[in-house]
């Protein structure tokens, strides 16, 4: 399953929705918000996104992972809106009979997702923000 | 023939608008809609190279064609996660 959502982000609900009694491994990645970003302290994150087609480019790095690596099942869920540091943006379980694909699959679907998926971040300082645009 | 026309991020800071609506039988590729949109915002010129495009939620480019009822995005480079 994928999902874009406005709220907070459920891992443990992610993790028992995908994992099962046939897995050997479960990868559980998270993405926060740091508090300081190229040297400034980050208030929050604001996320935007084109949600038809987030919704589609998520489905698509699914279908690509459970396609290209040995795993039973992934799950993404992407949080948009405002976000304080500390805060979880993006949940990916990765769940397989054994660890190495578990591991690459979750690699692959994060490091795709910030290059493919049309969502973007605005940092907000104390002073101001910034758009940040482009995968880091 | 109407088009609906997206910006996101910066694009809509400097458009001042996320959502405008187009003729697109005056623009019939993504890249002359664009253009048109570059004439009237010019700091959209200088992002050029930068910005991505889609057509009803598929990526496009320059040339795909623009059709009456479509849905055409510009935003700048991705940044999820």
């Amino acid at each position: 399953m994928v999902q874009l959502v406005c709220g907070k982000i459920s891992v443990a609900g992610l993790r028992e929705r995908i994992a099962g009694a046939e897995d050997g491994a479960v990868v559980v990645f998270e993405g926060t918000v740091r508090n300081r970003s190229r040297g400034r302290c980050v208030r929050r994150l604001e996320y935007q996104a084109y949600e038809a087609m987030a919704q589609r480019q998520l489905e698509e790095v699914r279908l690509r992972a459970l396609r290209d690596y040995a795993i039973r099942d992934i799950g993404i869920v992407q949080r948009t809106g405002s976000l304080e540091p500390g805060e979880c943006s993006i949940a990916i379980v990765v769940a397989a009979a054994h660890r190495a694909p578990a591991f690459e699959a979750c690699r692959f679907a994060i490091d795709t997702i910030k290059k493919t998926v049309p969502i973007w971040k605005k940092e907000c300082y104390e002073d101001g923000a910034v758009w940040i645009e482009g995968a880091d | 023939m109407s088009v609906r026309v997206l910006f996101f991020a910066s694009l809509a800071d400097i458009t001042g608008t996320r959502e405008a609506e187009a003729d697109a039988s005056q623009h019939p590729t993504v890249g002359a809609l664009f253009a048109d949109f570059a004439a009237r915002f010019p700091r959209l010129d200088s992002y050029r190279r930068l910005i991505l495009s889609a057509r009803n939620s598929e990526y496009a480019d320059a040339e795909t064609p623009v059709q009456d009822g479509d849905e055409i995005a510009f935003f700048p480079p991705v940044s999820g996660g």
